[in-house]
């Protein structure tokens, strides 16, 4: 079993009421609620915690991309990528991922994959998502028509410029190139693994499936709703005579572990109330628009993530209700052991993609739960899945032929041999923005 | 009433309806589509030669995977009139229609005989912003669309089925339409007419419901800017829909338009 500590990197401080006073958190959400002085703290303190992970024995750290949003704010997740690359050592850059329909042209993301893949010694999980509706179509202003057919064409070209060992023209539809020769290629040969996020599309099994890319479901209803998704994806795949490799399906999954039951729903409860109903209050309008999902998609019955419907079925839960039904697993080590286990037992699921801050957690609260699971739940299910091989992980440069960063003390400044002191360590310590 | 024609080997099935005799007229349905119940197309009829054909994409025409942009609609219909062999016709668009309809006379300034924009889309004031229509919930829509929204016919518009499996098909199909008409419309509704609405040569009609709050009537000036023969009129207790809202005088309109 892997664990992937994956960051939406929230702003903490939307103002009560925010559901009442606004439509909506994403696309049109007013601007004069962003302090960029308090987001200069909230980045960092989520780079500090997605740091502690790698030191505390996560197989991955997760990133992604997100648009014109209060809900996650990493219009470009390779920045993070890239600041982590250095400050980390050990765990996968997931990176889940990149909306490749947006970029023009394409290569753009085949060349900042390689170079963060070169750069961390070949730990790069590349991610390609379609992106939200609010991302892809209202945001960034896709013909919903045809985003999926330019992210096809984008995926085809991205895999062949990694691949091609010799500079070739493409002739796409939407992207035409004379040359395409990709300087640095990626490390990982002949690229890294491929990660295919999704939000319950029913096309994308048949592509991950196809492709043979890991395909990540992403969801806020937790894994019991999960569950009907995962069986499609896992009926597609039997059809087409692939092995049911666990570690080929990703699921993302809120876990909030504190060291009681009660005591879980007393630090949590708060957070996960602002998590959903100011970060996922999305106007329904946005959520969807008209040619984004397939009608077969649609047919399937498959609700959207956010918008009306989605709302709708959160309405007035209790936190028994998200913990009973499975929108979260909360509660004491054991208790989270157990329903984690029969989670990922029941999806057939070998990655997990864990959140442990969401909403308006605070720094040391996320560190508390963090130092519990990886303590006292993440050894214990490592070997939950004996019979299977991950292929979906990269496979980095040995330790010894790795480049170390030269260490630096951040609290001086070094001027032609003079040495001025920046900041006293304790100022450093107090620095977060809780 | 409805008929099918199959044009280009078969690659185009077209829904159309077809209502009289007489000179022919080319009507070009918005991003609503028709719905198979629009009696100011019957009662033009007693007049014209109506041809209404669905886009494909939309109701029962197929091949919408080969119309991309506003030039291949326009080429569609240009297609579409040569088989029915009526190389030039009046032609009368309606909101997205209307659009499509200035392109097709633009193209081929010879097609039009007369041209009438209804609620016309095809440019974008920035003073003026066109709501976005895509975004806009249907408990929002009617608003936007009906001088006023609590009269029977914008109810009938409005209406939600309660059957759960006629509001997924009514969902499936709202989704089919608005995503042929993205191609055209997303996420600005301005495709470059500006350039090219100066070769349209027949006379045009701007008809306009007063209360027109989707497009509003501001945008007839800027068609009578751009196209040079054109005669604008306003339709009272109208909205983006004069022909349904209004149905006589939307009918008068045209009629009187056409005939002189």
């Amino acid at each position: 079993m892997k664990f992937t500590w994956f960051h939406l990197m929230p702003y903490r401080y939307l103002p009560d009421g925010f559901k009442d006073k606004y439509r909506s958190v994403w696309v049109d959400i007013p601007r004069n609620l962003y302090d960029p002085k308090i987001g200069h703290r909230l980045y960092n303190d989520y780079l500090d915690q997605l740091e502690l992970a790698d030191r505390l024995g996560f197989d991955g750290l997760g990133v992604n991309e997100h648009h014109q949003n209060g809900y996650g704010l990493m219009p470009s997740p390779n920045i993070m990528a890239a600041a982590m690359a250095r400050r980390t050592r050990n765990a996968a850059l997931v990176v889940l991922g990149n909306s490749i329909a947006l970029y023009n042209p394409p290569v753009r993301v085949a060349e900042e994959f390689a170079m963060l893949d070169v750069i961390s010694g070949g730990r790069l999980v590349a991610g390609f998502p379609v992106g939200t509706s609010m991302d892809v179509n209202f945001c960034y202003g896709e013909v919903p028509a045809t985003i999926r057919e330019k992210y096809y064409e984008a995926h085809d070209l991205i895999l062949r410029a990694w691949k091609e060992p010799d500079v070739f023209a493409f002739n796409g539809k939407y992207t035409k190139l004379r040359y395409v020769n990709l300087w640095p290629k990626p490390l990982q040969q002949p690229h890294p693994p491929i990660w295919i996020p999704g939000g319950g599309s029913i096309e994308t099994w048949d592509f991950c499936a196809d492709h043979g890319h890991q395909y990540s479901f992403l969801s806020y209803f937790g894994y019991k709703a999960g569950k009907k998704v995962a069986d499609g994806y896992w009926k597609v795949m039997a059809k087409k005579g692939k092995e049911l490799n666990p570690y080929s399906l990703g699921f993302a999954q809120v876990i909030a572990v504190a060291n009681t039951d009660k005591e879980a729903e007393e630090l949590y409860a708060p957070h996960m109330d602002y998590f959903y109903s100011r970060c996922l209050h999305v106007y329904n309008g946005f959520a969807d628009a008209p040619g984004y999902r397939t009608p077969s998609t649609i047919r399937a019955g498959i609700v959207a993530q956010v918008g009306k419907e989605a709302s709708l079925r959160r309405e007035g839960l209790t936190w028994k209700d998200f913990v009973d039904e499975g929108y979260i697993i909360a509660g004491s080590p054991k208790t989270v052991r157990e329903r984690l286990t029969e989670a990922m037992k029941s999806l057939n699921c070998g990655h997990l993609m864990m959140l442990q801050q969401i909403g308006s957690m605070p720094p040391e609260l996320v560190r508390m739960g963090m130092e519990l699971f990886a303590r006292e739940v993440m050894p214990h299910m490592r070997g939950l899945w004996p019979n299977f091989q991950d292929k979906w992980s990269p496979n980095p440069l040995p330790e010894p032929e790795r480049a170390m960063p030269a260490p630096i003390d951040l609290r001086r400044v070094e001027t032609n041999g003079k040495t001025v002191h920046a900041a006293s360590p304790a100022a450093h310590e107090s620095r977060s923005a809780k | 009433m409805k008929t099918t024609h199959k044009i280009r080997d078969g690659k185009f099935s077209v829904e159309t309806w077809e209502f009289g005799s007489g000179e022919p007229l080319l009507y070009i349905h918005g991003a609503g589509g028709l719905t198979g119940f629009d009696p100011f197309l019957e009662e033009l009829g007693k007049d014209f030669r109506v041809i209404a054909p669905h886009l494909p994409g939309f109701g029962e025409s197929t091949g919408g995977e080969l119309v991309e942009d506003v030039v291949d609609a326009a080429l569609f219909y240009h297609q579409l009139m040569d088989e029915l062999g009526i190389p030039s016709a009046h032609i009368v668009g309606h909101s997205m229609g209307g659009m499509l309809a200035s392109e097709t006379a633009a193209l081929d300034v010879h097609r039009a005989k007369k041209l009438v924009l209804v609620g016309s889309a095809g440019f974008w004031l920035d003073e003026h912003p066109i709501p976005d229509f895509f975004a806009l919930d249907l408990s929002e829509l009617g608003s936007y669309l009906f001088h006023d929204p609590k009269s029977p016919i914008a109810q009938l518009f409005l209406a939600i089925p309660d059957d759960q499996e006629q509001l997924v098909e009514m969902y499936v199909e709202r989704t089919k339409r608005l995503a042929m008409a993205s191609k055209f419309l997303w996420p600005i509704p301005d495709r470059g007419l500006k350039k090219r609405a100066h070769r349209i040569a027949a006379p045009t009609l701007l008809l306009w419901g007063e209360s027109d709050r989707l497009i509003p009537p501001v945008y007839a000036g800027e068609f009578a800017k751009r196209i040079k023969n054109t005669k604008t009129e306003t339709l009272k207790a109208a909205g983006h829909l004069p022909m349904y809202e209004q149905p006589e005088a939307f009918i008068k309109a045209v009629r009187g338009f056409l005939k002189s």
